[in-house]
């Protein structure tokens, strides 16, 4: 059942590096990506269903930025910090899915 | 007066019940590769052994036109047989009546039957094929599964509990397999998920089929929830039955003796292992040279490769064997392997199999998305699983035993009742590179060429303390030992363990790192 044609690779554990193979999961990781504070990112998949700011516009931390309906609830997203908004991404109605970059600020 | 009237009215009722959602429903079950409950019974059951309970089980619904409708058993069949003269309880869902979904007296039929198992303490199986909850009845199908789950809670531990997935298995009626002990999927045919394809599309826009999302090989392979793949029913069912030849009734027996055979493997085990350390090698294959017949009956065999698990037998005795793989992965512990071994240690100790651990790694997997992932509590979970333990429990170091790798993998010191090593064994910290790297960090500085001295500390180091002399010196392993003793090794191990004693301190349940 396993993967028996598949080759033999180098894989290195602290300081040695052993011949074996890979298992699918591991090959299909996702790599790490460190977190960026000026892009706001959904925490969980959903409906944009109201935007409060616009391009250009000066906002102060805590402020409502847009609202996400998610899991029969509306979440309101945050400004986490006080800053101006460079571009939002998403529109009313728009279905996104998890990790979706909704407003980058400057 | 003669009864036949009366018998010929129960036999035309009975047959009647016996024909499901009829034969257009059939038809349908059949198209799409599928048995029927009935079949389903029958082939894995002894010939002749299935003895059926309420028949004619009528729902109560009242709501939406249900009152006319005629549900034949209600969507599901329950009833005792044996496999290979062993008793069990067993119900299995009837797709083609109101497609196997789950009302109220449906519910009732399959609790009634599970009660029956832990109280008789014979083993349960399920057969699930069912679009989930019967949405006609409400609130009183999620109670329904309710009284399932509590009941496989309470009787987890006590015997053993086997599903299998043969249709779709969707939204809360994924967690009785999951309390359970062995999920058994056959592929193209099993489906689990809590929220289907659609439902994924409508709601997030992502776009899956069904195969991808909750197929038998995504579980087998992927999420580990399944235990057994298999390419047909028939090839599930024999599985199922191979399991039961391992298990006991209950956790108060232990699993059937069978006359003892010698291993057919011939090869020496000494010829199966490279002596280098970072050459792999198909630890399946120890394991088969040990066992009797050569016969090991591997468990969840694709998911965490990186550890095998499974049964086979010692002097005819069922033993479970956990060991390191390094054919994949390089044989490390990681959050998956952790999960898997812990859990399978867990059914060992509470069904009084005793456990042979074969060691052979390099630590846990370093890495952010392991990290991140929780390998700490993920692999607690193996340490926790080994010092609960009360079965016997022998270990045999192979090759590599690194850090916390090798105090995880039943080690003397959380309480394995034998530790032997192979001459091969590598007892240390860590790596010889690495340990030489932080040792003689100095030397290897200052030195003219550090490179050349890198690779004399490293030779050093090795020298002194890549053995199994160091630890044996100490106590920590009970002897080493030439490969092709193993067997007779651990004969004698499990015949001295085989009246074990282990009392632990009184307590309601212990808290293990879920």
């Amino acid at each position: 059942m396993n993967d028996d044609k598949q080759e033999l690779v180098d894989f290195q554990i602290l300081s040695l590096k052993y011949k074996t193979k890979l298992t699918r999961k591991y090959k299909e990781r996702k790599k790490y990506r460190p977190k960026n504070p000026k892009e706001v990112r959904s925490v969980i998949p959903g409906t944009i269903t109201g935007i409060n700011v616009k391009n250009g516009q000066k906002v102060k931390g805590g402020e409502v930025l847009l609202q996400l309906e998610a899991m029969k609830m509306v979440n309101n997203i945050h400004m986490p910090f006080d800053g101006v908004i460079k571009n939002v991404y998403v529109k009313v109605g728009q279905k996104i899915p998890k990790d979706y970059l909704m407003v980058e600020l400057e | 007066m003669s009864l036949k009237k009366y018998i010929l009215d129960l036999r035309k009722r009975r047959e009647k019940v016996q024909q499901g959602g009829g034969e257009k429903a059939i038809k349908k079950q059949v198209a799409m590769g599928k048995m029927t409950a009935r079949e389903r019974i029958k082939a894995l059951l002894d010939q002749d052994s299935f003895t059926e309970y309420d028949l004619f089980v009528e729902h109560e619904a009242r709501d939406f036109g249900m009152d006319k409708k005629e549900l034949h058993g209600d969507g599901v069949i329950i009833g005792t047989g044996t496999i290979y003269g062993a008793p069990v309880c067993i119900f299995a869902q009837d797709f083609t009546v109101a497609g196997g979904s789950l009302g109220l007296m449906h519910a009732r039929k399959i609790t009634k039957i599970m009660d029956h198992a832990l109280k008789m303490r014979v083993p349960l199986i399920g057969i699930n094929d069912s679009g989930g909850a019967r949405i006609q009845e409400g609130v009183n199908s999620l109670a329904g599964y309710g009284e399932i789950f509590y009941r496989n809670t309470i009787a987890s531990g006590v015997i053993p509990q086997i599903s299998v997935i043969l249709g779709p298995c969707a939204g809360g009626a994924v967690y009785s397999p999951a309390l359970t002990d062995f999920v058994f999927t056959v592929d193209k045919i099993s489906k689990m998920f809590i929220t289907g394809p659609n439902v994924i599309k409508t709601v997030l826009g992502e776009e899956i089929s069904m195969e991808d999302l909750g197929g038998a090989r995504v579980h087998a392979e992927i999420t580990g929830n399944a235990h057994f793949f298999a390419n047909s029913e028939a090839e599930c069912f024999e599985q199922i039955k191979k399991l039961m030849t391992f298990i006991p009734w209950n956790n108060q027996e232990k699993a059937k003796a069978f006359p003892p055979k010698p291993p057919k493997f011939k090869t020496p085990v000494e010829d199966i292992i490279p002596a280098d350390p970072r050459e792999p090698y198909d630890v399946r294959d120890i394991i088969k040279a040990i066992v009797d017949d050569s016969d090991f009956f591997e468990i969840q065999e694709l998911f965490a490769a990186n550890i095998v698990i499974g049964f086979g037998r010692m002097n005819g005795q069922t033993v479970g064997f956990v060991a390191n793989q390094p054919l994949v992965l390089a044989g490390v512990l990681d959050c998956d392997s952790s999960d898997k071994a812990a859990r399978f240690i867990r059914f060992c100790d509470a069904f009084n199999i005793p456990i042979i651990t074969l060691e052979d790694m390099p630590g846990y997997l370093p890495g952010i998305d392991q990290e991140h992932a929780g390998v700490i509590r993920h692999g607690a979970k193996v340490l926790y699983a080994y010092s609960e333990a009360t079965v016997p429990k022998i270990t045999v170091i192979l090759r590599k035993a690194y850090g916390g790798g090798y105090i995880a993998m039943n080690s003397r010191h959380l309480h394995a009742d034998f530790a032997f090593a192979w001459p091969t064994a590598e007892i240390a910290v860590m790596g010889p590179e690495g340990a030489a790297n932080i040792i003689f960090k100095k030397e290897i500085e200052e030195a003219d060429d550090p490179d050349a001295m890198r690779q004399l500390k490293v030779k050093e180091y090795k020298e002194k303390f890549a053995n199994p002399y160091v630890a044996a010196a100490k106590g920590y392993i009970d002897s080493v030992i030439e490969p092709s003793e193993t067997r007779q090794m651990l004969l004698h191990a499990l015949e001295i363990s085989g009246s074990k004693v282990d009392h632990r301190p009184q307590k309601k349940h212990g808290i293990p790192p879920f």
